[in-house]
């Protein structure tokens, strides 16, 4: 599913109560949201999905793979994601189903 | 913030004024919205909560999930697989099982790392 399948598929939920432009705004805005609370390395955390945490990469000693040159690799902050234990119970429910 | 030594119980319960890093909940998102777009809370708060159970049901299914300017979500399987209890030392069976997989996109990358924009592609998953 793509964020504008995405769209399409709320947009059908929500009926005559909202177009699919508003819907747009609303995924944008909840994107950008999380976006700008990571960029301030802000911990997002989504009762129910997940949580994102930006984590710092230390600086460390690569190599240019071409010339085998060393190269200083600085310090970097990245992004993870943690599953949420009602999406985590979820994704895992058709093997539950299996096993029990 | 109250002024009295006493912190009140909502005082005391709000983190989000503390510390470095504050954290980002639902309720801050549903703000957004009602900031943003102009809906009520009630209409703000509902089409949230559509939005994510529509993206967790998706997921739940086994199907990808690609927002652009954001990430990729996947599911992947993983298999039955012999481990250990790093407390007790005692070795058990980790049974299959599925996770959930985040890969940010280019611009989110970017975005963390402090990196300028400029020349990210918007269109970066796969």
């Amino acid at each position: 599913m793509t964020k504008s399948e995405l769209i399409e598929a709320v947009a059908t939920q929500m009926g005559d109560n909202m177009s699919k432009r508003d819907v747009e705004i609303v995924v944008d805005t909840i994107f950008e949201r999380m976006r700008d609370a990571l960029a301030r390395h802000d911990r997002i955390e989504i009762r129910g999905f997940g949580s994102f945490i930006a984590k710092p990469r230390r600086a460390r000693e690569g190599r240019n793979p071409r010339t085998g040159e060393k190269v200083q690799v600085p310090k970097k902050w990245v992004p993870f994601f943690t599953c949420g234990k009602e999406l985590k119970d979820r994704v895992n429910e058709p093997l539950q189903a299996k096993q029990g | 913030m109250a002024t009295s030594a006493a912190p009140t119980a909502s005082a005391a319960n709000d983190t989000r004024s503390e510390g470095d890093a504050s954290t980002v909940t639902k309720a801050d998102l549903i703000e957004a919205v009602y900031t943003k777009v102009g809906f009520s809370k009630k209409e703000s708060s509902e089409i949230v909560e559509r939005i994510l159970e529509t993206m967790k049901a998706t997921l739940a299914r086994g199907e990808k999930l690609k927002v652009s300017g954001f990430g990729k979500f996947e599911v992947r399987h993983k298999n039955t697989r012999r481990g250990r209890n790093p407390q007790t030392n005692k070795e058990l069976q980790i049974p299959a099982h599925r996770v959930v997989a985040f890969k940010p996109s280019q611009v989110l990358k970017a975005a963390i790392a402090g990196e300028s924009l400029a020349g990210v592609s918007d269109d970066d998953l796969d």
